[in-house]
């Protein structure tokens, strides 16, 4: 005869999905536009990346070990990976190492583990660290390599690659540039209309992702098949990403529409920046999202409201970060007044008349 | 009519891998050796337990009545076998807990020689009334799990004025394929049943709804039910829990029952396909529910089957039968796996809502590695009750019971679709039956302690009141002696006063 | 010019606000004794001492007053010290609090004398009985006080645990992440 010791209730059988396998999925779909952006800024990107994951992994580990805790299982769990990728992929390809490991720590320890560790952070934790390395080192936050593909005759080297992660850039005009919505923000401010500014921009190489900007997040399309790939797989839901994208194309729109001297069109604002990234990958954050269909829609539209907004009026050119970190905050009180109506009552929770026909 | 029906009525529910084809390509096996000793609980329904009206000793034929229903709500018990009374007393009970409940207990004699009872020539001619009677002589209950007396649910179905009477047979739950089984290979005895149930409730519609992963079932039924109109076959998705009765009932006629009522007063009532086939066997052939097909099934069954017990087989003699590999057995299920109970040893009885028995190996099962919830919020798109179990489970892990009761613990059905998606494997059901058990005791605390004040006051005014009449009695008696000295003064006083006068005269 | 408008602005605000604000709190001023029936309301009532205060009143004017955790009380066990920081707005620190084993008085048939000692103290008439024949516990009313126990002459009195049965058998909580010790089921 067998005995249990103590009644298990049911569900006696189970999806086979665990934490650590969405968190491989969720980088697995990274992965193109990931390889992407390290080839395109070859070697001390490469440096950068490994560093801030490397770096994430022992703020991680030690956290766990303070804690008293079994380290290998919650490392295995990826999250603290996906963390650390996902903040490189928004970091400036060149930038030195300390800014990796500084964000790594930002990330893990201030922006998860104070909070309690996985599942209970108020803010992304990878938004959380990019908005602060953002505040605290504006100029290497903002210096933007050149496209510099691997294998290619302006490519910098291995061993030149350690001199620009661990001593910084030496020829730096030669090197960097701005942005698409930097250099339109500086335009504006010498009162440049929006005709003259974008004389030479590219939509199509935008698209593709061979232009100047973060890490890993310039290639629309490469993100975009990720994100579309998490959605059909049922990793995340296409609420949050469609309501936000609508959102920041409506209102560009309507705006281009108005004045298209002083208001750039929706398909720059969709090809630039961290748009795509922040909708597929970082606003779609369960942590820190709302739980429910209608609320994750009115989530991903506050996101693209304020990304807009901080866009065009804002002082910064790219909001997506600090627009993510907002929303976050109002999560909970998305989720305080946003609840599914219950089987048999009304929305506000009384139960529904009866109806006989 | 079919596009009529695919509109999106489904709200939440899982694709949950189903394992019904390790026993459903088999028909029903009918030779299980009937057990030397059956071991049948006096509660096998909701409401009151029936009344045993043998005695230790009796000789009892097949089908002869054991113990009698009392109250409104209850069930009579028969006897699954001819045999003897060895026993009326508590044994374990088919349940987590395995606690002890009162059973009887039949020594068979192997006969099975069934009591001799009338059969009605054209139950149609019967009233509605005398149908639910039988049905309810009959100990019929809701065989889909539920246990709800029928013959109450028809009566109240004629008190309602039933527009439609759906028959469930969507067997949602994954392993299980009786209800398969037996749609396929007695789909006239079912439909005969349906159309004993629609004149027992004096209603003229059915819907019989079958998952759309039971296409020949639905074929066998659909033929069955031809030359009646008033019965209609219709395919439902396949998508767990699509056989919970409200669920079921919101696809096929688009309303909702209202929290509180049942669904008689919206004007439905839903019986399962097994509950109608026994309906059938109690009034054309007079036989009591005795026996029912269980799906014994799972990894650790050599000889997964549907096979016909005697009520009161205990689990170890079916395991025999099916020839289970107890060394692999990490869980032993009664029901489905996903709303099943988990039982701790074999030597429990199956019952008239055992529809499976499954013996699971610890690969089949959830794993038990607990993670962070990662508010992926699966559970709050899967609940077909619309709740958020993320919310509730953390309230009631942080032990605010009654904000999780304010986020709607009493909504949630148990159903098991939270627990089954849940990628961190928290056992959320388990949190809300521990939460709604809890719950309960504490109102039950609440009303001792009010109870216990109400004694405490009344026994303290008795006291006091037997204190006052004491005192008051104590102050008679002073009084009196009072009086008494007074008077014995007075008439001292009166002989001195006597006596001085003599002497003065 | 301006500082000195500017002061004197301030300051007449400053003094209308804080007038307006006297007023209110002397009018709307909240009675503090009603909160002592309503914390003695929740009290079991049983005036068993077990809190260390004579009584369950003094044991509630001792919360208000705050010289007692909300965890005063072992028979309220971890439920009343929810109910009780809720009204008192606590902080609550269950982590001391061990949940009270139900018990219940039973009477041994062997040893009662019906001296009926038992059910003059019972506060809430809980035994029954006459003199010279077998008393019994009324298990619903019984409150477990023990105060039978102490009176018994033979010792037939004693507290057991309440029995588990099907009736009262509840799921048990869940054990939280990161002290699951116990992993799946054992045979044997």
């Amino acid at each position: 005869m067998m005995v249990n010791i103590k009644p298990k209730s049911g569900a006696h059988i189970g999806a086979k999905a665990s934490v650590s396998h969405i968190m491989w999925q969720v980088m697995l779909a990274l992965m193109p536009a990931t390889i992407f952006g390290l080839w395109l800024f070859g070697w001390p990107a490469i440096n950068l990346f490994i560093i801030t994951v490397l770096s994430a992994i022992f703020f991680e580990a030690v956290c766990i070990w303070l804690q008293g805790r079994a380290v290998k299982p919650v490392i295995m769990d990826g999250s603290a990976i996906l963390t650390a990728w996902l903040l490189a992929m928004t970091l400036p390809p060149w930038a030195p190492w300390w800014v990796g490991v500084v964000g790594s720590a930002l990330a893990i320890i201030l922006g998860k583990q104070v909070y309690g560790g996985l599942g209970q952070n108020l803010f992304n934790p990878a938004m959380l660290a990019r908005v602060a390395l953002l505040i605290s080192f504006p100029i290497e936050l903002t210096t933007w390599a050149n496209v510099s593909p691997l294998f290619f005759s302006n490519s910098p080297g291995l061993i030149e690659s350690w001199h620009i992660t661990f001593s910084g850039i030496d020829n730096l005009d030669a090197m960097t540039g701005a942005t698409t919505l930097g250099y339109i923000k500086t335009e504006f401010s010498q009162n440049h209309l929006l005709s003259e500014s974008l004389k030479d921009y590219s939509g199509l190489l935008n698209f593709i992702g061979w232009a100047r900007g973060s890490l890993c997040e310039t290639s629309v399309v490469l993100l975009a098949a990720g994100g579309v790939w998490l959605v059909r797989q049922g990793i995340i839901q296409w609420h949050i990403p469609a309501s936000l994208l609508l959102t920041v194309t409506v209102l560009a729109s309507i705006f281009h529409l108005i004045d298209d001297q002083h208001y750039v069109s929706p398909m720059l604002h969709l090809s630039s920046g961290g748009l795509i990234l922040a909708a597929f990958f970082i606003a779609t954050d369960y942590v820190t999202s709302p739980n429910t269909p209608t609320g994750q829609i009115v989530f991903g539209a506050g996101c693209g409201f304020l990304i807009f907004v901080i866009r065009t009026w804002g002082a910064y050119p790219e909001g997506a970060a600090f627009a993510v970190l907002l929303m976050n905050s109002a999560t909970p009180l998305i989720d305080y007044y946003i609840r599914p109506r219950i089987y048999g009552r009304d929305r506000q929770g009384k139960p529904l008349e009866i109806t006989k026909s | 009519m079919l596009s009529f029906f695919t509109k999106s009525r489904i709200r939440g529910g899982v694709h949950a891998e189903g394992y019904k084809e390790l026993t459903s390509a088999d028909k029903i096996v009918s030779t299980f050796p009937l057990p030397k000793t059956l071991y049948i609980p006096l509660q096998q329904h909701v409401g009151k337990p029936a009344e045993p009206l043998i005695r230790v000793g009796d000789k009892v034929l097949k089908g002869q009545l054991l113990a009698y229903s009392q109250g409104l709500i209850s069930s009579p018990v028969h006897a699954p076998s001819s045999g003897i009374i060895l026993d009326v007393n508590d044994y374990p009970a088919p349940h987590p807990s395995a606690l002890p409940i009162r059973m009887i207990v039949l020594e068979t004699d192997g006969k099975d020689e069934w009591v001799k009872s009338k059969i009605v020539v054209d139950p149609f001619q019967l009233t509605p009334e005398d149908i639910s009677l039988r049905v309810g002589a009959a100990g019929i209950v809701g065989l889909g799990g539920a246990t709800f007396p029928t013959a109450v649910k028809l009566n109240m179905g004629r008190e309602n004025s039933i527009d439609i009477l759906i028959i469930n047979g969507a067997e949602c739950e994954p392993y299980l394929s009786c209800d398969d089984r037996l749609m396929q290979e007695r789909a006239d005895q079912i439909i005969d049943g349906v159309r004993l149930m629609l004149h027992g409730m004096e209603s003229d519609r059915a819907v019989v709804a079958i998952e759309d992963n039971k296409p020949q079932a639905f074929y066998a039924m659909q033929t069955a039910a031809r030359p009646y109109p008033l019965i209609e076959v219709i395919q439902i998705p396949t998508r767990y829990p699509m056989g919970w009765d409200r669920q079921l009932i919101r696809y096929v006629t688009g309303k909702e029952v209202p929290v509180g009522c049942r669904s008689s007063e919206i004007g439905v009532t839903i019986h399962n396909i097994s509950t109608a086939h026994a309906v059938h066997n109690a009034i054309r052939k007079g036989y009591p529910l005795v026996s029912r097909v269980v799906t014994v099934s799972g990894g650790a069954v050599r000889r997964p089957m549907n096979v016909e017990i005697p009520l009161g087989t205990l689990i170890s003699e079916v395991f025999k039968f099916c020839d289970v590999d107890l060394a692999q057995t990490a869980r032993i299920i009664m029901g489905g796996p996903m709303m099943g109970d988990a039982l701790p040893h074999t030597g429990l009885p199956t019952v008239k809502a055992t529809s499976g028995v499954l013996a699971l190996t610890e690969s089949e099962l959830k794993s038990t590695d607990v993670q962070p919830c990662i508010r992926c919020a699966s559970c709050v798109t899967v609940c077909p009750a619309g709740l958020r179990p993320v919310d509730m489970a953390n309230n009631i892990r942080m032990n605010q019971l009654d904000a999780a009761v304010d986020l709607g613990l009493k909504d949630c059905i148990s159903c098991g679709c939270c627990s089954y998606i849940c990628p961190s494997n928290i056992p959320l059901v388990q949190y809300f039956k521990y939460a709604s058990g809890e719950v309960v005791a504490r109102q039950q605390a609440q009303h001792k302690s009010e109870q216990t004040k109400r004694l405490m006051d009344d026994r303290n005014s008795r006291m006091e009141r037997i204190a006052r009449q004491q005192e008051e009695e104590e102050r008679i008696r002073i009084a009196a002696k009072a009086e008494r000295e007074r008077i014995k003064a007075e008439q001292a006083a009166a002989a001195a006063e006597a006596v001085a006068q003599e002497t003065l005269v | 010019m301006y500082v000195l408008s500017a002061i004197v602005c301030l300051t007449l605000l400053g003094l209308v606000l804080g007038l307006l604000l006297g007023i209110a709190g002397k009018y709307l001023k909240v009675e503090s004794s009603p909160i002592i029936d309503e914390l003695e309301s929740l009290l079991p009532g049983s005036q068993c001492g077990q809190c260390g205060f004579p009584g369950c009143r003094p044991a509630a004017e001792a919360l208000v007053d705050g010289k007692a955790p909300a965890t005063i009380c072992p028979p309220g066990g971890s439920a009343l010290a929810e109910q009780i920081a809720a009204l008192l707005g606590l902080d609550l620190d269950l982590s001391a609090v061990k949940e009270p084993e139900l018990l219940v008085a039973r009477v041994s048939e062997a040893t009662c004398t019906g001296c009926t000692r038992c059910f003059k103290v019972c506060p809430t008439d809980a035994i029954v009985g006459a003199p010279k024949q077998i008393h019994a516990v009324v298990a619903d009313a019984c409150i477990a006080c023990k105060k039978c126990v102490e009176v018994c002459p033979t010792e037939c009195l004693q507290m057991h645990p309440v029995e588990v049965t099907l009736r009262n058998w509840r799921w048990t909580k869940p054990i939280a992440v990161f002290d699951e010790s116990e992993t799946g089921s054992a045979l044997c």
